[in-house]
């Protein structure tokens, strides 16, 4: 379970995110939203600990995170774009993040098969197209069997093969009970996936709650509809506040 | 193994395999050769590579280090997401870089000097300097590239200051002391271009190389009293202490810089 209090971040003047608390929970989905550059990558990176609040806090599992190292052996990270060294293949890669991780205790290689990550494995990650890489991030963020996994846009740039085999395994890991967070602009990837959803405007906590809530509460026939029809109205809201 | 050592193994394999590393290992083996080959077999091979190294080290480790910072961005966050200490991190990816330029270096310039030989016992001990020399400026210039690139997120800027880095080391600051030299030379200031000396790397690592090469003597007056002090073994110690210091200060500054960055 990860729990965010009261987070505040700024960038120069510019508020990223601003008394943002949620809650993400175990054996859910949760999916964070919102337009680009409403602070959804920045919320994610805070959790890992690659952002630090300028204030609030963070508990993963109950233990505050700031400052703190430990607690990133519970969690498997996706990036949005993935980049490896350039002459290192995904041999050299897999074998140092399990040098690194010597404490794990298995490993879980089920998205090199499904993703066929075979024939690319000895190719310089220089060779490989940026699908391709991707794949290669998505089999490290689920190589430990994290307790905690998030994922950044998981399924852009991936092809619907690809994209499909990993939605398998993030319903699988789901239903493993896994704590899931992920953001995506596919609408259709969300409405597969997603138990909750987090709806980021420009950098605040517009709505949060549970998936079927929303459409229920919107009226709208889908999930892309009442997402969408909430983003028109934060833009009416937005500009009722400006003006 | 730490994570420190780990990191750096994959980062030595990787950057081993990287043909800008490998292009840099044949420039050094090509210019010895030349030298060798065109310029006798004499110190006066020394004194040529002597000033090949000290452009092309400290510009290659500041340029290529910060690329090297810029482009692997992506997999730095990787490693930042694993349970170890940012310190170490940075630390392994410092020493993996710096590391692959050393060994470059090294094995570029001393093939050609095993396959000429090296004559005698003063041959080695200058040879040797040398050797010192490139490899204390590459810690200290990676070094350098690597708290620009910490704590400069635009590349442009940051390539741009590199650049600057090492114009003004290279060229600006041998000006800017004969500048000095000019203006004051109707006052005993040896001792104060000793110090001044100690504040630019490049300086420092030539002086020590110049007294070996028992060319001292071109530098006048002032020669003599740089072959008083650097010759003997405190100015010798002062030296490399001094050298150490370059290469030591910029990696806690990109330390700090690194631990409380936002990436």
């Amino acid at each position: 379970m990860i729990d965010l209090r009261n987070i505040h971040k700024r960038y120069g003047r510019l508020a990223v995110l601003t008394d943002v608390s949620t809650t993400f929970r175990r054996g859910r989905i949760s999916a964070v939203v919102g337009h680009n550059g409403a602070g959804k990558t920045t919320l994610i990176k805070m959790i890992l600990g690659l952002v630090r609040p300028d204030g609030g806090e963070i508990r993963v599992d109950g233990r505050s995170v700031v400052g703190d190292c430990e607690y990133r052996r519970v969690i498997g990270y996706m990036p949005q774009a993935a980049r490896f060294p350039e002459n290192l293949n995904l041999h050299d890669m897999l074998d140092m993040l399990r040098d690194l991780r010597k404490d794990a205790v298995a490993s879980d290689y089920e998205l090199f098969e499904a993703l066929a990550l075979e024939k690319e494995a000895e190719k310089p990650f220089k060779n490989l197209s940026g699908g391709t890489r991707q794949k290669a991030a998505a089999l490290a963020a689920f190589l430990f069997q994290p307790e905690i996994l998030i994922l950044d846009e998981p399924t852009a740039g991936l092809d619907p093969v690809a994209s499909c085999a990993l939605k398998d395994k993030i319903l699988k890991e789901k239903s493993n009970g896994r704590t899931i967070v992920l953001t995506s602009h596919i609408m259709s990837d969300l409405e597969e996936l997603a138990d909750d959803v987090v709806l980021l405007v420009e950098g605040r906590v517009f709505y949060e709650g549970a998936v079927e809530k929303l459409v229920r509460q919107s009226k709208s026939a889908s999930l892309e509809r009442a997402i969408a029809h909430m983003m028109q109205g934060v833009e009416v809201w937005t500009a009722l506040q400006k003006s | 193994m730490d994570s420190t050592a780990k990191i750096l193994k994959y980062q030595l394999r990787d950057m081993v395999r990287s043909k800008w590393v490998i292009g840099y290992a044949l420039f050094f083996l090509l210019a010895t050769y030349l030298l060798f080959q065109f310029g006798g077999r004499d110190v006066r091979v020394l004194a040529s590579l002597m000033n090949v190294v000290f452009i092309a080290v400290p510009l290659v480790s500041l340029i290529f280090g910060a690329l090297y910072v810029y482009q692997s961005r992506e997999f730095i966050e990787l490693l930042l997401c694993q349970p170890i200490r940012r310190h170490r991190i940075f630390l392994g990816l410092y020493l993996g870089l710096a590391g692959a330029l050393c060994l470059c270096f090294v094995v570029g310039v001393g093939l050609p000097f095993i396959v000429y030989g090296l004559q005698g016992e003063g041959d080695r001990g200058r040879f040797g300097t040398l050797v010192l020399s490139g490899i204390l400026l590459t810690l200290v210039f990676s070094a350098l590239a690597w708290y620009i690139a910490t704590a400069q997120e635009d590349k442009a800027k940051g390539f741009g200051a590199a650049l600057l880095l090492w114009f003004f080391f290279s060229v600006v600051y041998d000006g800017l002391v004969l500048l000095v030299v000019y203006s004051f030379g109707d006052y005993p200031i040896e001792y104060p271009m000793i110090g001044l000396s100690l504040l630019n790397p490049i300086d420092l690592s030539r002086i020590l190389l110049l007294l070996r090469l028992d060319a001292s003597a071109l530098l006048g007056y002032t020669g003599a009293v740089f072959n008083k002090f650097f010759g003997s073994t405190a100015g010798t110690t002062t030296t490399l202490l001094a050298l150490a210091a370059w290469a030591v200060v910029p990696v806690l500054m990109g330390l700090r810089r690194f631990a409380r960055k936002d990436f």
